[in-house]
């Protein structure tokens, strides 16, 4: 490397952040150089994201100190951390798909004298900055939304360098992208680098990372716990630093028999994912779906539940076969929980009632007529089983809290009686005392009870958090970019082998 | 290639246009297709036109007006009541456009201060500005003395055909030049499409979008107020229930002619081009004889029609083009 250490472009020192009682960052130390590809890793909820946001003027931290160029940083918000010279990049392109690309690259900061804007110069930095990228064959005047994704990509990338950036950091740039797309990308980094930009680049692609990061940070559990160069380190070595050691987590585990199948599904294929899926799941277990955010899991939810169309393969949900909308899969006996809990899982503006008997299929007389005091009461039946914090079947759903929304959520499949239940990150944003509950309700729904005869139920349980994973499920299969792997018995898995079948 | 896409995108309200007009060549009467009745669809298309280029920029904001119509008709009042005071007929229609962008500019202050939608708003508006013509005219019409005024928008009279059209028409055919060239030529309007087309990015690069809204209400109260300068000069009295629901056809104008209500989209050409098409409907039927309701059913179905047809290429567009892999 260099002689000496060069003064780091951009230097974080002991950051921290809480939400409430929670600290998502406790202490995070993080440093760019100018002309290197700083890849910073680590597992869903480790604090990538906060920290970003942090450096983006989105969050403002409880502590630490931050420093550009060696003098102090303190971005009050997003435009604050812009003119500034920090230009982030996210999954979701953040472009006028209305206006040209020229207008795109310049928005904001157009040149020219009494309001009209000058078109030559315009053109002219957008050209030179597309040029630097190695893209100069990108027409300016082509609209955003016809061009290709990639293409957006280096079109916001163009638009960072017009305004003068000082540091850019990508958000798993790559999730969108295929693979000649790539290493598009990467040759623009590349020069990027080449041309004395410092980088970061936030990537669950290990592969990645090593192809094109200089060095990497790795976070874990709101900490930096190692760094280094990606020369000196195999991707083992780093997945075992995001791993790491982890405090044991109690899983309530009943005996499960397994029973028939219920869910049959073969080579299923959807735009644009998931890519010929295959597995099978049983009445009394809990069949795990892990990945990357972005891999495919959800999209493999969604068109089960025929929220989205197939374009492949042959699903059989006990005896019917082929595609159903969902009102059909509701009748066929299997119910899904969305991952999106404020806009689809539960309708935040109605009554715990209203959303736990919410497709009145078993509620309404006949001629759909609604007697509103049966809701009440089926609603209030639920309440109690489930331990639902509430006052009572009309308060309002936005009222509860996360945990107890997603009880709510659980419940609506429950007063339906299925058979099949698909949940989608069933835990993602409850705090830690509703997830036990809410994992000690998912045991119970797959166990089944004995006493009762009511049989076990079969679940597929998508999550992004791998102790969940391990410790809930009987069979764990991985997804990675929309292909399904094999389902295990979750004793063949360890969080290393799941992490590396996931970025592999 | 690409290029020809947005060029497309105002030929085919043109094509239909073409289309209506022909057919009404064909089997409408001949009188349709004389010179006298083309002054008349342009002297009708004016009003609405006028208003509509306004309209244009608040719809390729993300926005709607439904006070249009109503400014249009407290427009028409304060002139005559200026006319009646012994203002000169210019400065009377000053004060007139001045009213417009003064109920527009409201439109747009409440809009970015109290965070309130804007069809909310100017739903508010639409009774608050109707009620104050009426209130201020108590309830009648207002006379005022003849002055040139009402010559803007009266058939040519004979010799002076070498205008081919009124002065009124001129003047909305000069505008929307204008309107054009705001939205191709002016930070201004690539402002206004950024914020149409994406609100975050455009503030957080920076673009000042309170202030570019305000601006375009401002600019729609301003071309409602052109709109009922011709709207007088038509009626050549002050008159608080003229107007009623003018707001739906300058909306239905922008709409056929390509804008979209969820912002970003939407062509001067296009907007003129709506506007036509609606007069040429109206002036058709009237030509051939049909009733009023027959008039109705057809544009109602040209709206919907005109923007099927636009969704579906969109959709056909998005689906052969950039798709992820």
């Amino acid at each position: 490397m260099t002689t000496g250490s060069p003064q780091p472009r951009f230097a974080m020192r002991g950051i921290v952040k809480r939400f409430g009682a929670t600290a998502a960052l406790d202490g995070v130390d993080f440093a760019v150089v100018p002309g290197e590809i700083h890849a910073l890793v680590g597992e869903n909820g480790a604090g990538k994201s906060t920290l970003m946001k942090i450096l983006a003027g989105a969050l403002r931290p409880d502590g630490g100190t931050m420093h550009l160029d060696g003098s102090p940083y303190f971005p009050r918000s997003t435009h604050d951390a812009r003119r500034a010279g920090v230009a982030m990049i996210y999954q979701e392109l953040s472009l006028a798909p209305h206006l040209p690309v020229e207008d795109n690259v310049m928005l904001g900061m157009e040149p020219g004298v009494f309001g009209i804007r000058n078109r030559a110069a315009i053109r002219a930095r957008t050209r030179e900055a597309l040029a630097l990228l190695g893209h100069g064959a990108i027409d300016p005047r082509t609209r955003v939304r016809e061009l290709p994704i990639a293409a957006r990509q280096i079109v916001e990338i163009a638009r960072a360098l017009a305004v003068g950036c000082r540091i850019l950091v990508l958000d798993e740039p790559t999730s969108s992208l295929a693979l000649a797309d790539i290493q598009q990308l990467f040759s623009v980094l590349g020069a990027l680098r080449e041309q004395g930009h410092a980088i970061v680049y936030i990537s669950h692609f290990l592969e990645e990372v090593k192809q094109i990061a200089d060095r990497y940070t790795v976070l874990r559990d709101g900490q930096t716990v190692g760094s280094g160069a990606t020369a000196d380190h195999s991707i083992e070595e780093i997945v075992a630093k995001m791993v790491g050691r982890r405090l044991e987590q109690m899983y309530p585990r009943s005996a499960r028999v397994p029973g028939d199948v219920v869910l049959d599904v073969q080579k299923l294929s959807a735009l644009p994912k998931p890519l010929d899926a295959s597995f099978s799941l049983r009445r009394g277990e809990i069949l795990g779906l892990a990945g990357l955010v972005g891999a495919g899991r959800t999209e493999l939810l969604r068109a089960l539940f025929g929220l989205a169309p197939i374009t492949g393969g042959d699903i059989r949900l006990f005896v019917h076969r082929g595609w159903a909308p969902p009102p059909e899969r509701w009748r066929q006996g299997a119910g899904m929980v969305s991952e999106d809990r404020a806009t689809e899982g539960v309708a935040l503006s109605l009554s715990i009632a209203d959303n736990i008997t919410m497709n009145l299929s078993r509620d309404a007389g006949r001629w759909g007529i609604v007697r509103p005091r049966r809701l009440d009461t089926s609603a209030t039946r639920w309440i109690d089983t489930l331990g639902i914090k509430a006052r009572g079947p009309h308060q309002k759903a936005r009222t509860l809290s996360g945990g107890n929304q997603q009880k709510l959520a659980l419940a609506r499949l429950l007063h339906q009686d299925v058979d099949v239940l698909l949940l989608d990150e069933p835990t993602r944003g409850i705090d830690v005392g509703s997830k036990s509950q809410v994992y000690e309700l998912i045991d119970r729904l797959a166990s089944g009870d004995r006493n009762t005869g009511t049989p076990g139920r079969g679940i597929l349980l998508v999550s992004s958090y791998l102790p969940e994973l391990l410790g809930m499920c009987d069979r764990i299969a991985v997804m990675n970019r929309g292909r399904l792997g094999p389902a295990r018995p979750t004793h063949e898995w360890t969080e290393h082998s799941l992490m590396l079948a996931a970025t592999g | 290639m690409k290029r020809f896409s947005s060029l497309t995108q105002t030929l085919g309200p043109l094509a239909g246009l073409l289309l209506i007009f022909s057919l009404f060549a064909i089997i409408g009467p001949e009188s349709f297709f004389s010179s006298n009745n083309l002054e008349t669809i342009a002297r009708q298309t004016a009003i609405v036109g006028s208003a509509a280029l306004g309209m244009t920029l608040v719809i390729i904001s993300g926005g709607i007006d439904l006070s249009v119509g109503s400014i249009i008709a407290l427009v028409t009042v304060a002139i005559a009541a200026l006319l009646q005071a012994g203002v000169d007929p210019l400065l009377a229609a000053l004060g007139g456009v001045g009213t417009g962008i003064v109920c527009g500019f409201a439109n747009g202050y409440l809009i970015t201060r109290l965070r309130v939608v804007p069809f909310i708003v100017t739903l508010g508006t639409l009774l608050v500005v109707r009620g104050a013509a009426k209130g201020f005219a108590r309830e009648q019409k207002i006379d005022a003395p003849l002055t040139w005024l009402k010559e803007l928008l009266a058939a040519l009279p004979p010799g002076e055909g070498w205008r081919v059209v009124p002065w009124g028409v001129w003047l909305t055919v000069v505008l929307a030049v204008g309107v054009a060239a705001l939205l191709i030529y002016t930070r201004l309007g690539r402002h206004i499409i950024a914020i149409g087309s994406n609100e975050q990015t455009a503030r957080l690069c920076g673009v000042p979008v309170d202030r570019v809204k305000t601006t375009v209400y401002a600019l729609g109260g301003f071309f409602a107020g052109v709109a009922g300068v011709l709207q007088f000069s038509r009626l050549t009295v002050g008159d608080p229930t003229v107007a009623m629901g003018v707001e739906l056809d300058v909306i239905a104008a922008v709409v056929i002619g390509g804008g979209s209500l969820s912002g970003g989209e939407g062509s001067v050409l296009g907007t003129i081009v709506g506007a036509l098409i609606m007069t040429v409907i109206r002036s058709g039927c009237a030509q051939m004889g049909l009733p009023n309701w027959v008039q109705e059913m057809v544009t109602g179905g040209i709206i919907v029609t005109a923007v099927a047809i636009d969704r579906w290429r969109q959709r056909r567009r998005t689906s052969d083009g950039g798709v992820v892999s």
